[in-house]
């Protein structure tokens, strides 16, 4: 494969100059990296998880890792999107390269660290090696069914590809019984008309602390830009991470997301994806319930039209007994764009009392929407309550008709509609801040794809 | 007011409205009574401009503008008003966001300025109080979790609101008992003015003993077939629509 030849290159130039070279445990994970990589490659729809993404894309596509300018002052008026402007600490990268000059992070309490991952490289290679081996990595085996031909669910040659480059990326530790009530923002921002990066994101939470994340990739300009992100989660006993990921770079990027997360007893795990931009962009979340009554919540939202293509993949594993997960996924799909939801639940022999639900919508606006949809359940214990639903459909015209008939021009009745249909997934949203944010983001992309804006904000009717 | 001459309609091909002409006046309430499939919803879905029923003749006048030529949206700016047999159940938009987007909008197309938030909650929580409904029923996704009663007086609320000129009350009645019948009614009562115009479309006499139309008709098999004043309900409830004959007589 023509990519895995330049690569070789690549690899061999740029390591050297990456920060912490030379530094063994730093050295062996960026091999590793580039081994997995190798051994491989960039899945292809041979590979069971991927059969409905195709990444013929990602060939014309460089894959060094942008190497852009720190501390560039030229940037300092990029407008940043934020969950809570002026009320959240930041990590700010542009075109992949962490940049402290747009970052902000205030007063931390005693017992939380919130760090570039090339800070920590910087001041101390050991110890962000070891760091970095604290956090769970995704499985490429994603379920327990053996046969004569288990197959593959996952590939990892992209997570190889971020590994081989380790320098980007956020680090975030929250110490026990910690509550930290300034959400933690990791904003990604595109200027560059194309190139890539790998950043690797980690949160840990220990037990009893509490903590809200959001991370924004956007575009300043941008293009056909790539951005291949690892992240790594662990959420200790009786502790809450909640977690937002908004998708809303140029039309033309390439993303592609892989997130571990382990959720230990009495934990809880939220995360949410919008997916609202680039021309192709799949997440992929594992999420590990590793201890007695950890929970998920998992959903997503996205809108793709033109040409575009979006890929929500999740597997939610139960692994402890009495644990809980919830996932909702919907989208809208106009054009011809193309979604894949792809859920997987595991109940694993132990886990007793599991309660699991699922339910993916999607929306078909035009006749030449696609959607894959493919829901599996693998259930090894016998005392669980899990389900699933699956449904593709057009707008309602009886509602159509209602809204009309009440004076609403059709095109408003109809960005009404799909607004309805995508804030339904913001209500899985257990913070304010992202929930509030994640509505005001759904109705300003379906304001870009309608031409209409609409203002569903609820009114407060109080006395 | 509202002219229909002549009107002829099919949905799927098949001749439901064969020829219907009705004048109505400012002020008037007409009724329009008939079995069942004899083209009454088909009537009221042409009127307020529903996709599927083609006109295929005749024409409707709506002051002095051809109402066949507007759009579903543009003919409720105009102030044609549906009230409907089965109001619609819209997850996720709320009473408040769905009445004030119509509202801005039926008030932007006759050139008046939009209400903010404040003047439109002070507007409907009147309106609403009137129709005995509180605050959460405004509040929630439209019609959904709504009783049957619940569902037809949010339907009065919104013509409350958007005081059209010309409004089509289709089956009010169904499904409502007595209590919920009286409320519907005195709401539409309360609406009753020198300048608007009502089209009562019922199954049953008893609507009418409520909402006391000016004018009763008829209407069989895709025709008005008799036309008379408060009086014809009760005889029409008395003796039935079998003297109407077959869809082959007509």
């Amino acid at each position: 494969m023509a990519a895995i030849a330049t690569l070789k290159d690549l690899y061999e130039t740029l390591s050297p100059g990456l920060p912490g070279a030379g530094a063994a445990g730093l050295d062996r994970l960026r091999a590793d990296g580039y081994a997995r990589f190798l051994a491989d490659g960039i899945p292809t729809p041979k590979v069971e998880g991927w059969k409905y993404t195709n990444l013929r894309d990602l060939a014309g596509v460089s894959l060094a890792p942008a190497q852009g300018t720190i501390d560039s002052a030229a940037n300092t008026d990029l407008d940043l999107p934020s969950v809570a402007p002026g009320e959240t600490h930041r990590l700010v990268f542009v075109d992949g390269v962490f940049n402290a000059a747009l970052s902000a992070v205030g007063t931390l309490p005693a017992g939380v660290t919130l760090d570039s991952l090339r800070g920590l490289i910087e001041s101390s290679p050991a110890t962000a090696a070891e760091v970095l081996e604290r956090f769970p990595a995704p499985k490429a085996d994603t379920g327990l069914r053996v046969g004569p031909n288990p197959g593959r669910g996952q590939a990892l040659g992209l997570v190889g590809l971020n590994g081989a480059f380790l320098a980007e990326g956020a680090v975030l530790t929250v110490g026990e019984g910690v509550t930290l009530a300034q959400p933690v923002e990791i904003v990604f921002i595109a200027t560059a008309a194309d190139g890539a990066w790998h950043p690797r994101l980690l949160i840990d939470v220990a037990a009893g602390a509490t903590v809200t994340v959001a991370e924004h990739h956007v575009a300043r300009g941008g293009g056909a830009t790539f951005a291949n992100i690892v992240s790594g989660v662990r959420v200790g006993e009786g502790a809450v991470l909640r977690h937002a990921k908004f998708q809303e770079e140029d039309d033309a990027a390439l993303h592609l997301a892989s997130v571990t997360a382990t959720v230990a007893a009495s934990g809880t795990y939220e995360t949410f994806v919008l997916t609202t931009g680039g021309r192709l962009a799949r997440t992929d979340v594992q999420v590990r319930l590793e201890g007695s009554g950890a929970s998920t919540r998992v959903s997503g939202a996205y809108g793709v039209d033109g040409s575009r293509h979006a890929d929500f993949t999740s597997l939610i594993d139960h692994v402890a007994a009495n644990c809980t997960s919830r996932e909702v996924v919907k989208g809208v799909i106009d054009g011809k764009g193309r979604a894949v939801f792809q859920g997987k639940i595991i109940v694993r022999p132990d886990a007793q009392k599991t309660d699991g639900h699922q339910l993916n919508r999607a929306l078909l606006l035009s006749d030449t929407a696609e959607i894959d949809a493919k829901p599996e359940l693998e259930i090894y214990a016998d005392d669980v309550k899990c389900s699933h639903g699956a449904t593709a459909g057009e707008l309602d015209e009886e509602a159509l008709f209602y809204l009309r008939a009440r004076g609403i021009p059709a095109d408003t009745a109809r960005a009404l509609l799909i607004a309805a249909f995508l804030d339904e997934v913001a209500e899985e949203i257990g913070d304010d801040r992202l929930r509030g944010y994640a509505i005001a983001r759904i109705q300003d992309r379906i304001g870009r794809l309608t031409g209409i804006t609409v203002d569903a904000t609820d009114l407060a009717v109080e006395e | 007011m509202l002219e229909i001459r002549n009107l002829h309609a099919t949905v799927d091909g098949k001749e439901i409205l064969k020829g219907i002409n009705l004048t109505i006046n400012p002020g008037e309430v007409h009724a329009i009574m008939g079995p069942n499939g004899s083209g009454k919803s088909t009537l009221s879905y042409v009127l307020s401009g529903r996709d599927g029923y083609e006109v295929t003749e005749g024409s409707v006048t709506f002051q002095g503008k051809d109402l066949l030529a507007m759009e579903a949206e543009e003919r409720a700016a105009e102030g044609v008003f549906l009230a409907f047999q089965y109001p619609v159940e819209i997850p996720g938009v709320s009473n408040t966001t769905f009445l004030k987007t119509a509202l801005n909008a039926v008030r932007k197309h006759k050139g008046l300025p939009e209400l903010d938030a404040m003047q439109f909650l002070k507007l409907i929580r009147a309106k609403a109080k009137a129709l005995n409904m509180n605050d959460d029923m405004i509040k929630r996704a439209v019609n959904v979790g709504f009783s049957g009663g619940e569902k037809k007086r949010n339907d009065i609320l919104q013509m409350a609101m958007l005081e059209p000129s010309f409004a089509i009350l289709d089956e009010t009645d169904s499904g409502l008992d007595i209590d919920a019948l009286k409320l519907v009614a005195d709401g539409v009562n309360s609406l009753r003015s020198a300048e608007r115009s009502m089209l009562v479309i019922t199954h049953y006499q008893r609507l009418l003993s409520y909402i006391v139309p000016d004018h009763v008709h008829v209407l069989a098999y895709g025709k008005i077939v008799r036309s008379g004043g408060k009086e014809l309900a009760l005889e029409l409830e008395a003796k039935g629509y079998a003297e109407f004959g077959s869809p082959e007589a007509a």
